[in-house]
């Protein structure tokens, strides 16, 4: 129990202060790599109560994946940084007040809340009873593949989409480049690729038409 | 001291205010702000999990699951848009952004 209590302060406290450095940072890819470090310790975070599954996706989609993808576009890009700093101080104190105000609402709201009596009885997926013998990831499994099927469906489309639309947008058709076009190479006859000259004695080849 | 659910959502809640204040911090800077709708999502999703643990069911945790593709998605088509903004423009201010419009 106590380990428990020590390491949720430990990555309850790191994932906060790299959640700072993110928003802080001078360099955007320390940004990125403060983001990474956010994304493991709330994986922790996840691990400590309990849902496995959630965390590790967390590792591997969040980490493996967008934060990488950030910093490839963060590198790809050559951007003045320190320019896009420049207003940084004049909106920090309108910034600091309304995430003052809106920390102080989620205080209130978090910490006067009661769970009402009728929620058991509210329940959409209660775990099932025998959740000691079944593995988090087996128990969403379950879920994900009978009850939340249509969701589950619409999401991998979601993420089609992404995809498609990703390269739509990122694609480019430059002029003057050489590519290899097979088709054409295959089609060739021997017909259009030789000719036969005839060379006259002592006449040397004469130019031909290319 | 036991941790109990208010002690995760106290760190959803600083999360998420770090994200409120990142996009003020940063209102330049594009890339960092989507980092902030990254932190904020990231907050939303150790809500959705604390209150599954909690209550004892699993339909947050399948939720957290979608939020995770949809921010997932989310921030390919920005990075996306935001690769061919600055292909055409050579800058990401989102002071400069007005100039699309027409």
């Amino acid at each position: 129990m106590i380990l428990q209590t020590i390491m949720f302060y430990l990555f309850a406290g790191v994932a906060i202060a790299s959640g700072v450095m993110v928003v802080s940072a001078k360099n955007p890819v320390h940004s990125v790599l403060f983001l990474i470090l956010a994304f493991f310790n709330s994986a922790g975070l996840f691990v400590l109560l309990g849902a496995e599954f959630l965390a590790m996706i967390l590792v591997i989609v969040y980490v493996g994946a967008v934060a990488v993808l950030f910093l490839f576009v963060v590198m790809m890009l050559d951007i003045d940084f320190a320019e896009l700093r420049s207003g940084f101080m004049r909106y920090l104190p309108i910034g600091a007040l309304i995430g003052f105000i809106l920390l102080g609402e989620l205080g209130f709201v978090f910490f006067h809340w009661i769970i009402a009596p009728s929620v058991a009885g509210l329940k959409a997926a209660p775990l099932p009873a025998d959740m000691a013998a079944m593995s988090n990831t087996r128990a969403l499994g379950d879920l994900l593949y009978t009850r939340y099927l249509f969701a589950f469906q619409v999401a991998g489309l979601i993420l089609l989409i992404a995809m498609v639309g990703a390269i739509v947008l990122t694609l480019r058709q430059r002029v003057g480049v050489r590519r290899q076009r097979i088709p054409e190479q295959l089609a060739r006859s021997r017909a259009e690729a030789i000719t036969v000259v005839k060379v006259p004695l002592g006449g040397g080849a004469a130019e031909t038409g290319d | 001291m036991a941790i109990g659910l208010s002690h995760y959502l106290a760190v959803a809640a600083i999360l998420f205010t770090l994200g409120v204040f990142g996009i003020f911090l940063n209102r330049k800077n594009v890339i960092i702000i989507m980092m902030s709708i990254e932190l904020m999502l990231l907050a939303v999703n150790i809500n959705f999990v604390a209150f599954s643990v909690v209550l004892h069911d699993l339909a947050g945790q399948v939720f957290a699951m979608f939020v995770l593709t949809v921010a997932a998605a989310e921030a390919a088509i920005g990075l996306a848009i935001l690769v061919v903004y600055f292909r055409n423009r050579g800058s990401i201010e989102v002071e400069d952004i007005h100039m699309m419009r027409g």
